[in-house]
């Protein structure tokens, strides 16, 4: 079902001017109220009044994440105080937490643009909507939440965590709709086995993944262990949230919402625009929000564009799922690899599951990778020498897809941590 | 006639065998015979006890990766070429061994020796057509 008919399947020249006008009056409004962004277009010497069309965006600055930390906490506010309802913000594991502080106008759009997302999953007023996004300064939980309330479905808080609740709750309040980290659903059915709890059995229909990158093969796991249709989600704070894009139906990459959030794929090296197709690093420009406008930003997610049609009807340009983050990178003497390219290859190996983990260290300035990948039932045999032939055909299988020489470790089952966040997959040891 | 092994997967840390047996120790499980098979990084723990179904239970609840498989327990004369013998009979029938452990009898003047085969009936059947006796599960319990 498509949420917004007209917005989601504009033609492209009317989108493009649509993009270009709301840009202009954007850049006009950071110009006038925020020190910050006045300083930046000054010193590329760029006035509002060159920003006509949206091609103009390339003569824009990029926003960096280092940029919103020097800002922190509401530097970067375009309103006044008293118009912000409400504030958001990244964890902060990795320095200063980034800010998104919204107006009555922001929340609104929020609540729109995850409408749309929801209504991908088919989601409407009868459905019920299990969000176990975590509620508070994180946006999942809320974002959600608004979008729900918006299409008017019935939307339970359970919030992260308390996993034996959250298979009660389940069951009794019948959901159809779930949303959570991808790790997390896995750990809900890991849990429900547990407790001989089949969710074949239990009316939910589809679920809504994001907040960490995934794979295929990890779709294929949850579709088939939780009785799904598997959508795959994606969003940020500095953004809005989750919202900014999502799969379809046809699980053919995500349609991102640009009416809204306009979309470039640049290289992270030279900063150069790539075409459409090329893979790169993610520029979001938020063409709408009030509160805290990100202008060009870079979300150091790699991806790239297709703006072919898509069966679904909408018309929106659809991002291919992530492909990892410039700054999760591994190189592995010399050759760039993704923790999700690395989940690819293991789960299509018969009996690996989706728990493994991956060390990086540094021995005599050489890089070196050890996967650790739990034993199950399937893997398993009596004999050390079919073990150790499983090992070896796992790291043969990571040389073929990806040209990497790894260190296979089978261990423990349950040995790995799990999450009911976002999983942490790689353990970097290096001392750079 | 063969009897059911149980084997486990265990990472190679310290104290993880010790947690295993002590496990099994407070079920009251009596383990008869035990070999361990390892590699830098993991081992297969095999083990014959009183109770298999009980054991296995207790480990699968315990979270271990555990298997049974059917092995031949079969009675050796302890004393030189007695093993010789068995293995003779294997080989000219064309049966495979995938690995072997031993120990030795108390009442008797007997070793015990565990096979893990190919084919285990057909090993078992040629082995007693041999006269070589072959334990039967309950039997090693009497031990």
């Amino acid at each position: 079902m498509i949420w917004n008919v007209h917005y989601e399947t504009l033609g492209r020249e009317v989108l493009a001017r649509l993009q270009g006008e709301r840009l202009g009056e954007l850049v006009d409004r950071l110009y006038r109220r925020v020190p910050f962004y006045r300083r930046r277009l000054e010193e590329r010497e760029v006035k509002p009044a060159d920003i006509n069309r949206i091609a103009d965006i390339r003569k824009l600055p990029f926003l960096t994440k280092d940029d919103l930390r020097e800002v922190y906490p509401l530097e970067l506010l375009a309103v006044d105080l008293a118009d912000i309802v409400e504030v958001h913000t990244s964890s902060g594991t990795t320095g200063k937490p980034v800010v998104d502080a919204y107006t009555s106008k922001d929340i609104g759009i929020w609540a729109e643009s995850m409408a749309r997302t929801l209504a991908m999953g088919d989601t409407s007023r009868s459905d019920v909507v299990h969000n176990a996004y975590g509620y508070g300064l994180f946006t999942g939980g809320l974002g959600v939440h608004y979008g729900s309330r918006l299409i008017g479905a019935m939307v339970i808080p359970i919030s992260g965590g308390n996993t034996a609740r959250q298979l009660a709750i389940l069951q009794d309040f019948r959901a159809t709709v779930l949303t959570c980290t991808p790790s997390y659903s896995l750990y809900l059915a890991e849990a429900a086995r547990e407790q001989g709890l089949d969710f074949a059995g239990l009316p939910l229909r589809v679920g809504l993944f994001g907040a960490e990158p995934w794979s295929e093969g990890m779709r294929r796991e949850i579709e088939a262990k939780l009785h799904v249709k598997a959508l795959d989600i994606y969003g940020l704070t500095e953004i809005i949230g989750p919202g900014v894009a999502s799969e379809c139906e046809a699980q053919d990459g995500l349609h991102i919402c640009e009416d809204l959030f306009y979309p470039e794929v640049i290289d992270p090296q030279t900063g150069q625009v790539l075409p459409d197709g090329a893979k790169g690093e993610l520029v979001l420009t938020t063409l709408t929000k009030e509160g805290t406008p990100m202008l060009r930003y870079r979300t150091r997610d790699i991806t790239y564009l297709d703006r072919a049609p898509c069966r679904c009807g909408r018309t929106s340009v659809r991002m291919h799922r992530l492909l990892g983050r410039t700054d999760d990178m591994l190189i592995i003497r010399g050759v760039n690899v993704f923790p999700s390219q690395i989940e690819e290859v293991l789960l299509r190996i018969e009996g690996v599951e989706p728990h493994y983990q991956l060390i990086v260290e540094r021995q005599e300035r050489l890089d070196s990778l050890e996967v650790q990948v739990e034993m199950n039932e399937r893997l398993f045999s009596d004999e050390i020498k079919k073990l150790e032939r499983t090992e070896r055909d796992i790291a043969e299988a990571l040389f073929a897809a990806l040209g990497i020489q790894t260190r296979v470790k089978l261990v423990e089952p349950k040995s790995i941590p799990r999450s009911e966040g976002k999983a942490k997959r790689v353990i970097d040891k290096r001392q750079l | 006639m063969t009897l059911r092994q149980i084997s486990v997967f265990l990472e190679n840390k310290k104290g993880r065998l010790a947690e295993v047996v002590g496990l099994i120790a407070r079920e009251r499980i009596n383990i008869r015979a035990l070999a361990l098979a390892d590699t830098a990084d993991f081992g297969v723990l095999r083990l014959i006890v009183n109770d298999t179904e009980k054991c296995f239970a207790v480990l699968k609840q315990a979270g271990f990766v555990a298997q049974k498989t059917e092995v031949l327990a079969v009675e050796v004369n302890d004393r030189p070429g007695g093993l010789q013998r068995v293995l003779g009979v294997l080989d000219r029938v064309g049966i495979n061994i995938e690995y072997m452990y031993a120990f030795v009898e108390k009442k008797a003047d007997n070793a015990i020796v565990i096979f893990r085969v190919d084919q285990p009936e057909k090993a078992a059947k040629e082995l007693e057509s041999e006269g070589i006796a072959v334990l039967a599960e309950g039997a090693i319990n009497q031990l």
